[in-house]
């Protein structure tokens, strides 16, 4: 009977010691793959064992539990995965990342290239939007830089994913790169791109390891470098280049400095040529609407937002993980059946959704469904899809003051409101947080929110004052007031 | 680094996407850090001033103007860690070393780094020490920093 051991090659699983573990099981003379994470991260190194056609799986594993896994069991593969709808991470973990053939085994690079305006008709039938917080309808963009002549264009996977509690883009570029090279493929031929760049953040190196041989091994393989090739670009450590504008002025070797809009990014983008620039898990769907069409994605998910979401949970989280489910899933099912509750057996009391210009809400929103809409309807936003659970030893005021610190930190500097805004920010929560909530403050600390949200020109200044506003209203007692809260009287 | 060390390295860069910030990726990778000569070598090959690629240095965290430490500490602040206590733990590293966040101790050995999402989210409070990946940090801080020091002792002597 033949045995095969699956270990995956991912940055949480290597940090735990994944390699030492798949080095003991091939010394014991096991068959071992490389293979990319499922995402269920809380039992990483998660190991899978493989006897005829089917995969039991084991975890954690580390070095010493090579030789007695029974211990370890968790069962079978996808009945750990069952209740989740997998459709970017359907193949996620499955085979080794970066071998062409697996990839093509299961369907990859299957769909033809064919008429540019039917590719943009099912994405646009399928209702995508972009995964990268803003939510935009990704045909509406693809339509545009189409239309546009160009000489050249431009695709662009953002891979910049620095929202903390946020890793969906990692998980692919290590697990199933191929994908995003597919999507990009497609995208780029539907608005008629003759040049891709993945622009990746440098905190992820086995992401850029796995990509660049993932790239390599498409170009050896004839499907890239003939009239469409695609750059692989590491970032130097700055949060802002996750927004479009600064990406290009990023590329185009200078500070990630915000660009003011319009002219749109698909009429004059990198170098001033029309580009299309989407979140790599936006680019990743693209493969599965092609294969099952466009009314197969939006049939999945509530009203307009269709499709699933790769919902990341971290933190203070008991199982902590990805867990790609069809948008309408509540917040409360998330963390607490998908999740199980806190990390630390305490009581979950504040959870921030959607990264650090999220709002953070509290167990009295667990039946919000996770939604475009029904968050903007409560003050809060998807985000990238990243869950971030807080137990009951948090201080709210000092998040609060955080979110303006980060911001000050990151901000590029290009608009006063976010550039001293934030500044001024975060001197004001330290003086609430040293020297009382009087009203005067509060009126200032609302005063300069509302600045900061009308007059930025990006996302990074206008939603700062999400999660400072949200701790207020959610979590007054940590500010020193009353459990009604604060309202403004003037 | 000599001129033609310089231009060596930047060449391939030289009409990448992205070239300018490559480029300094590429000697910093090499050097350490970005020193003046590397300014003037990245500016003369891309056509920019002096100025513009001090502004880049500047720009982006990961460039550095000065020799790095021996062993760079690199701390996730990020919400994630911070709720499971990596506030905590970068207070505890910042007492042990003696280095304040953002600085290196005064033989150089320890720089202590801020540090914003690992994407280790799940496995908090997360680390990179000297460019490896460390999870639960707040456990294992003891066996890491055990690990750095004979090396760092090695490297001294």
């Amino acid at each position: 009977m033949s045995e095969r051991a699956y270990v995956p090659r991912e940055s949480v699983a290597l940090a735990l010691g994944a390699e030492e573990v798949a080095g003991a099981m091939a010394v014991a003379g096991t068959q071992v793959t490389r293979n990319g994470s499922r995402g269920l991260l809380w039992a990483e190194p998660l190991v899978e064992i493989e006897r005829d056609g089917r995969r039991t799986a084991f975890g954690p594993v580390g070095v010493d539990d090579v030789d007695r896994l029974a211990a370890r069991e968790l069962g079978d593969v996808d009945d750990l995965l069952a209740g989740q709808r997998r459709v970017i991470f359907g193949n996620c973990g499955a085979y080794e990342p970066t071998s062409l053939d697996a990839y093509m085994a299961h369907g990859g690079f299957g769909i033809p290239l064919a008429d540019p305006e039917s590719i943009i008709d099912e994405v646009r039938s399928a209702g995508l939007r972009g995964y990268g917080g803003a939510g935009f309808p990704a045909g509406i963009k693809w339509q545009a830089a189409a239309d546009t002549h160009a000489d050249q264009k431009y695709i662009v996977a953002n891979a910049d994913e620095g929202d903390s509690g946020t890793f969906a883009d990692r998980l692919i570029m290590e697990g199933d790169p191929f994908l995003l090279i597919e999507g990009m493929r497609l995208a780029g031929h539907a608005i008629g791109a003759t040049r891709g760049v993945i622009y990746l953040r440098s905190e992820y190196p086995v992401a850029a390891a796995v990509l660049a041989e993932a790239l390599l091994n498409a170009r050896a393989g004839g499907l890239l470098g003939d009239g469409f090739g695609i750059d692989l670009f590491v970032g130097a450590g700055a949060y802002i280049c996750g927004e479009a504008t600064s990406l290009l002025e990023s590329l185009e070797g200078r500070r990630g400095e915000v660009r003011v809009k319009p002219p749109p990014m698909a009429v004059a983008g990198l170098y001033g040529k029309p580009t299309v620039v989407n979140n790599v898990m936006t680019l990743c769907a693209v493969p599965w609407i092609m294969r099952h069409g466009g009314a197969a994605y939006a049939e999945l998910g509530v009203g307009r937002s269709t499709g699933t979401m790769p919902f990341q949970l971290a933190g203070n989280v008991k199982r902590g993980g990805l867990y790609e489910l069809e948008f309408g899933v509540t917040l409360g099912e998330l963390v607490e059946h998908w999740g199980g509750g806190t990390r630390s057996g305490r009581p979950v009391r504040a959870v921030q959704v959607g990264g650090p210009l999220g709002a953070y809400l509290t167990p009295q929103h667990f039946d919000v469904p996770m939604t475009y809409e029904a968050l903007r309807e409560i003050g809060a936003d998807i985000g990238h899809g990243g869950v971030v659970v807080f137990d009951d030893s948090v201080d709210m005021a000092e998040q609060a003051r955080y979110a303006f610190e980060f911001c000050a930190h990151e901000s590029c500097g290009k608009c006063t409101p976010c550039r001293i805004g934030s500044v001024r920010g975060a001197e004001l929560m330290e003086q609430i947080i040293h020297d009382g909530a009087h009203a005067d403050r509060l009126v200032v600390l609302d005063d300069l929110c509302a600045v900061m949200e009308g007059s930025s020109l990006c996302a990074m200044g206008s939603m700062t004052p999400k999660p400072v506003r949200s701790a207020l209203a959610h979590f007054p007692e940590d500010f020193g007031l009353p459990a009604e809260g604060w309202s403004r009287c003037d | 680094m000599d001129s033609e060390e310089l231009r060596r390295l930047i060449a391939p860069h030289a009409h990448e996407i992205g070239g300018p910030v490559s480029a300094l990726r590429t000697i910093q990778h090499k050097d350490g850090w970005i020193d003046d000569d590397a300014v003037d070598a990245v500016a003369d090959v891309f056509n920019l001033s002096r100025a513009e690629v001090r502004g880049l240095v500047g720009f982006y965290s990961d460039f550095r103007t000065t020799p790095p430490a021996t062993h760079v500490l690199k701390v996730c602040q990020a919400e994630a860690c911070q709720s499971v206590g990596a506030r905590e733990l970068t207070r505890s590293l910042s007492d042990r070393l003696g280095v304040a966040l953002g600085s290196m101790s005064p033989d150089r050995r320890f720089a202590l780094e801020a540090v914003y999402c690992l994407g280790l989210c799940t496995h908090g409070p997360a680390m990179m020490v000297d460019g490896e990946l460390v999870v639960g940090a707040d456990v294992v801080a003891d066996r890491v920093l055990e690990e750095l020091e004979p090396r760092a002792k090695a490297a001294a002597g």
